[in-house]
């Protein structure tokens, strides 16, 4: 343990912030380094790292985050339409009304435990979606999505006399356009604020006591706890995340659609969560780069493409390997997700952190796992 | 053993009044009336199947009775939660070692110590582990008390059986309970590990305690009881002095007379 307090909040996030920030630099060997996908890195980066929050720390498991994605880049949209194209009132309304929602939906859904609790959130996700699409048209626009409009009343703006002649108004920061790499900056400095929270919250006597939840929960009712009110704040913690993350997406795009509700949506975080290491402070963050850069690279392959990277093999073994591979590609490459999770989920359960681990382990260096930093299965 | 037996203006801390539990068709507690005065040490024995952890669950809100009462230090315990008892001064000792086995044997007696301190619910997400220094060092030397600080830092599941029960005598301690419920604490310990508990049990803050005790192992109830009450089928069949309840014929007859002879 006293180890592990040698390795202070002020040296983790002084590394982490290094390596956000240079992230365009150090993705380059990758191809990784163009704002589109660096900007979705640090976005589902805090997707994740809040989604640990409740899974990693009390270990209920919810089937519903991606709804308060949704109604974060719903509620910033909205902001963009009525009130600035400035980002930040925007973020800052996505967080809210994210949290309203998953306090409601948190303090219903934690009536239950297991199973029933996952199937609760799935449910209320689903019910977001479905109306999304329907009775909530008027809010949502249904199926076409949210978009901006030039003559929407933007209040504050006009206020300030901003007048939007020709096309769509941009989002910006105080005049800062947010696409491209400055969007990426945006999103990484939210990104390492938002590390540092849950960095404080895993490290606080709140988180180690939400750890003991999921360890004992009979246990630590009769130590003198209410669980259920420590769970709902762990909820509508990463359910804020969600929004902030959702309002982040919004923000870089103003457009929002329903299907960021649907359940593969929340399916998604669960495997970045589950990929990286539940539980662990950076996991999270790694499954979330490991997927989206994933999805990048296989979901841009097509058959051509497949046949122009074998096109050293002969003639007949191409066509098998290319036959064999396309599936995995392109519209497939959840295909090539699913297999990577197996692959993952069966050799190394604590996710790609326990590799780490079990490496660092082979060199005989800090193989023990500390407790404080929430690292326990 | 403590001198409250000898004072006759004891006063009166967990009071039970003709409690009844039935489960189904089956009467586990049959107008139990039961007096835990403050100081002593009580010990509720009985045969399997006789009501003891009913009982017991019934003081701590794990089961509601059927009717009758649970009165602690004059407040009415009936219908409220398990941990708004806790606070109210009677935590529980569990029989199957109820930890946080994927926590360090430290922060398993910090968690207690917090809810000491930090009550029912308390929102402190920034601040740190690493500056807990009070309650650290009170939960090590607790930990100290049952000889488990040499470990203090491994993981609760990784240790002895023995140990873990050891822990939880810990964890109940830290909390300074006015009452503290012992649900058969030397079950399935070897004799050595028994005597230490008794030790344990019979010395220090722990000795000062007013305890209720549930156990099967006689060794340990005439060890340790000040008082003895004897249920069988879910009625109290006697309440009396160790003393007293050997020589007890309706005892003998339920339940002593056969390990009467083992003993």
């Amino acid at each position: 343990m006293m180890k592990n307090l040698i390795k202070s909040n002020t040296v983790i996030m002084l590394i982490f912030a290094a390596v956000v920030l240079t992230a365009p630099i150090w993705t380059a060997p990758i191809g990784a380094n163009y704002p589109d996908l660096l900007q979705k890195f640090a976005i589902f980066g805090i997707f994740a790292v809040g989604y640990n929050i409740l899974f990693g720390l009390t270990g209920y498991l919810s089937f519903g985050h991606a709804a308060f994605l949704g109604i974060g880049s719903y509620t910033a949209v909205w902001s963009f339409k009525l009130l600035t194209m400035n980002v930040v009132p925007a973020i800052i309304l996505a967080v809210i009304v994210a949290g309203i929602f998953a306090l409601l939906i948190g303090f219903l859904s934690l009536r239950r435990s297991g199973i029933y609790f996952s199937i609760l959130t799935l449910a209320f996700a689903q019910m977001a979606y479905s109306l999304a699409y329907s009775v909530l048209t008027p809010i949502t626009n249904g199926e076409t999505g949210l978009q901006l409009e030039q003559q929407d009343p933007r209040v504050i703006d006009s206020m300030f006399g901003v007048v939007v002649k020709d096309g769509l108004p941009s989002t910006n920061l105080f005049g800062t356009l947010m696409s491209g790499y400055s969007g990426f900056y945006v999103a990484a400095a939210i990104l390492i604020v938002a590390f540092y929270i849950s960095l404080k919250i895993f490290r606080s006597p709140f988180g180690m006591k939400l750890l003991a939840i999921k360890s004992n929960q009979t246990r630590m009712k009769y130590t003198g706890f209410n669980t259920r009110p420590y769970l709902l704040t762990a909820f509508v913690i990463s359910g804020m995340y969600a929004g902030l993350a959702g309002g982040l997406l919004a923000s870089i795009d103003p457009l929002a659609g329903a299907e960021r509700m649907q359940w593969t949506a929340s399916g998604e975080v669960v495997l970045m969560t589950i990929m990286g290491g539940v539980g662990t402070l950076i996991g999270p963050l790694l499954g979330a780069v490991i997927i989206k850069y994933l999805e990048n690279i296989f979901s841009a392959l097509n058959k051509s493409e497949l046949t122009e990277i074998f096109n050293y093999m002969p003639e007949w073994l191409q066509t098998i390997v290319v036959n064999v591979t396309n599936p995995f590609v392109g519209e497939g490459w959840h295909l090539t997700l699913g297999a990577l999770f197996m692959l993952i989920v069966i050799f190394l359960p604590g996710g790609v952190m326990e590799g780490v681990d079990k490496i660092k382990g082979l060199f005989g260096f800090g193989k023990k796992k500390s407790t404080i930093e929430g690292e326990a299965k | 053993m403590s001198e409250a037996m000898t004072n006759t203006a004891s006063k009166t801390m967990l009071e039970i009044k003709g409690v009844n539990k039935t489960f189904g068709g089956l009467h586990a507690l049959s107008d139990v009336n039961l007096q835990i005065v403050e100081g002593e040490t009580h010990a509720i024995i009985g045969p399997n199947g006789a009501g003891k952890s009913t009982l017991l669950n019934c003081c701590i809100g794990k089961l509601i009775p059927d009717n009758g009462s649970v009165t602690f230090n004059g407040r009415n315990m009936i219908g409220m939660a398990p941990h708004d008892i806790n606070h109210a001064g009677m935590v529980r000792v569990f029989q199957t070692p109820e930890i946080f086995p994927e926590l360090s044997l430290l922060d398993n007696v910090m968690i207690p110590a917090f809810a000491k301190r930090d009550g029912t619910f308390k929102f402190n997400p920034f601040k740190s582990m690493a500056n807990e220094k009070v309650i650290r060092e009170e939960a090590m030397s607790t930990l100290a008390e049952f000889a488990l600080d040499k470990f203090y830092d491994q993981h609760a599941g990784s240790i002895s059986r023995g140990d873990k029960r050891r822990l939880e005598l810990a964890m109940g301690l830290i909390q300074h309970p006015t009452l503290l419920l012992l649900d058969e604490p030397t079950a399935g310990m070897a004799r050595h590990d028994t005597n230490q508990t008794i030790e344990l049990l019979n010395s220090g803050k722990m000795g000062e305690m007013t305890k209720v005790i549930i156990e099967h192992d006689m060794h340990v109830v005439f060890s340790l009881a000040d008082r003895i009450s004897v249920l069988a089928r879910g009625h109290i069949i006697a309440t009396g002095t160790p003393e007293e309840i050997k020589n007890d014929p309706k005892v003998k007859e339920a339940y002593l007379g056969e390990e009467a002879v083992d003993e």
